[in-house]
């Protein structure tokens, strides 16, 4: 009996620590965040700078809301999965499964065999990302709308599709970028042009949707204000017009725009890394090697 | 003098931020171009929506990415480049 107790006891210290660094920074928010009027778009705001030998270093936003998120996220996992049983599943288990079974999917679809372990790395790129845009639904800076926090991600991708390239040795590596000969500089820079282009996919998605959701509420103020403007009191100040309308937009830039980023983030370093990865060359190579082996 | 100065280095910004996002046209277009195609495949095979809507979402989202280029060129425009262009007038001067 007691020991029921205390599992109930776990799963509600787990729900809460999945909650608490969300409440955690509408507080951080609402105590540092200075009034603004008009239009503001900011990027992340500093809470605090580390002194360090070569250069200070920045606590952001961004930085605080991704660590939430993580926690978040951790949390919400260790919950589902807890009290597994082959016999008598339950709804959370179920849950799991469910996520657990589209990622592998996904993954079996999009990639060659070789790569058939790689679902808990597409999965946690999806809910991170996901979760980081899903957090403006909360009035808080996502993460993704920052381009160092998703620069980061698309350059933990390029090591993840060079390491994959390497697999067949450096002169491999350096053959694969003199394919037709005369294009080699296009070949490097196209190379390059990978991580910067992901990065600036979906940090900018993120915030041209927020700039977009500020001009309309700007736009909206100025409107309600020339319209009902005559309305005695405070009545006449009271921006009418910003009550609902806003809300259409931001189901499509909100929740609709960064799942679908999340998604392509995720396809995309699907696609490059089974795509670099040279798969009938690797095993060619790797049954050449056996025999060496043997002899 | 110095007025008229940052008065054009402004207006220029901002003229070029909306020169910048002429490059929306491009991806307009192009979208465009994918969803016609993707509507006309499933109304020649129904049974295949959801393939192909996956797949028209993930070759949208490839073809936004020139104008996400031109976005990020006029928020720099906006938001960054006035700032730094102020900064050399006034240090070239000597203030």
């Amino acid at each position: 009996m007691s020991f029921k107790k205390f599992d109930k006891f776990i799963d509600f210290i787990l729900l809460t620590l999945a909650i608490a660094p969300i409440v955690f920074i509408i507080i951080l928010q609402v105590l540092t965040k200075p009034e603004s009027t008009g239009i503001t778009v900011e990027g992340a705001r500093i809470y605090f700078t580390i002194p360090m030998p070569i250069q200070p270093l920045p606590i952001t936003e961004a930085q605080v809301n991704s660590l939430a998120v993580l926690i978040t996220i951790f949390s919400l996992c260790l919950y589902l999965t807890r009290n597994m049983s082959v016999k008598k599943p339950t709804k959370r288990q179920h849950l799991a499964e469910w996520i657990v079974e589209k990622c592998d999917g996904l993954v079996k679809n999009n990639m060659d065999p070789y790569f058939k372990n790689f679902g808990p790395f597409i999965a946690s790129i999806l809910g991170l990302s996901a979760f980081s845009s899903l957090l403006s639904l909360f009035g808080l800076f996502p993460p993704t709308s920052d381009i160092n926090i998703v620069g980061g991600w698309a350059i933990l991708v390029f090591i993840l599709i060079t390491y994959y390239k390497f697999k067949c040795g450096p002169i491999h590596y350096a053959k694969s970028f003199c394919d037709p000969p005369l294009l080699t500089p296009l070949n490097i820079i196209s190379e390059i042009a990978t991580p910067i282009s992901m990065a600036f996919r979906h940090y900018g998605n993120i915030l041209s949707g927020s700039v977009i959701s500020v001009l309309l509420a700007t736009g909206l103020a100025g409107l309600s204000n020339l319209l009902l403007g005559w309305l005695p009191g405070f009545l006449g100040d009271f921006p009418f017009l910003r009550i609902g309308i806003p809300a259409v937009l931001s189901i499509y830039f909100d929740v609709f725009s960064g799942a679908l980023q999340a998604f392509i983030f995720a396809m995309l370093t699907m696609m490059y890394v089974s795509g670099g990865f040279p798969a009938e060359d690797f095993v060619a190579r790797r049954s050449r090697l056996s025999k060496a082996n043997k002899k | 003098m110095l007025e008229i100065a940052v008065g054009i280095i402004l207006g220029c910004c901002a003229l070029g931020a909306g020169a910048a996002m002429i490059a929306g046209i491009g991806p307009g277009i192009g979208e465009g171009n994918a969803v016609a195609k993707a509507c006309e495949a499933i109304g020649r095979q129904p049974e295949c929506k959801g393939s192909v809507t996956s797949t028209m979402l993930m070759g949208c989202a490839i073809a936004e990415t020139t104008g996400l280029y031109a976005l990020v060129i006029a928020i720099l425009l906006i938001f960054v480049a006035p700032n730094l262009f102020v900064n050399i007038l006034l240090k070239t001067i000597g203030k």
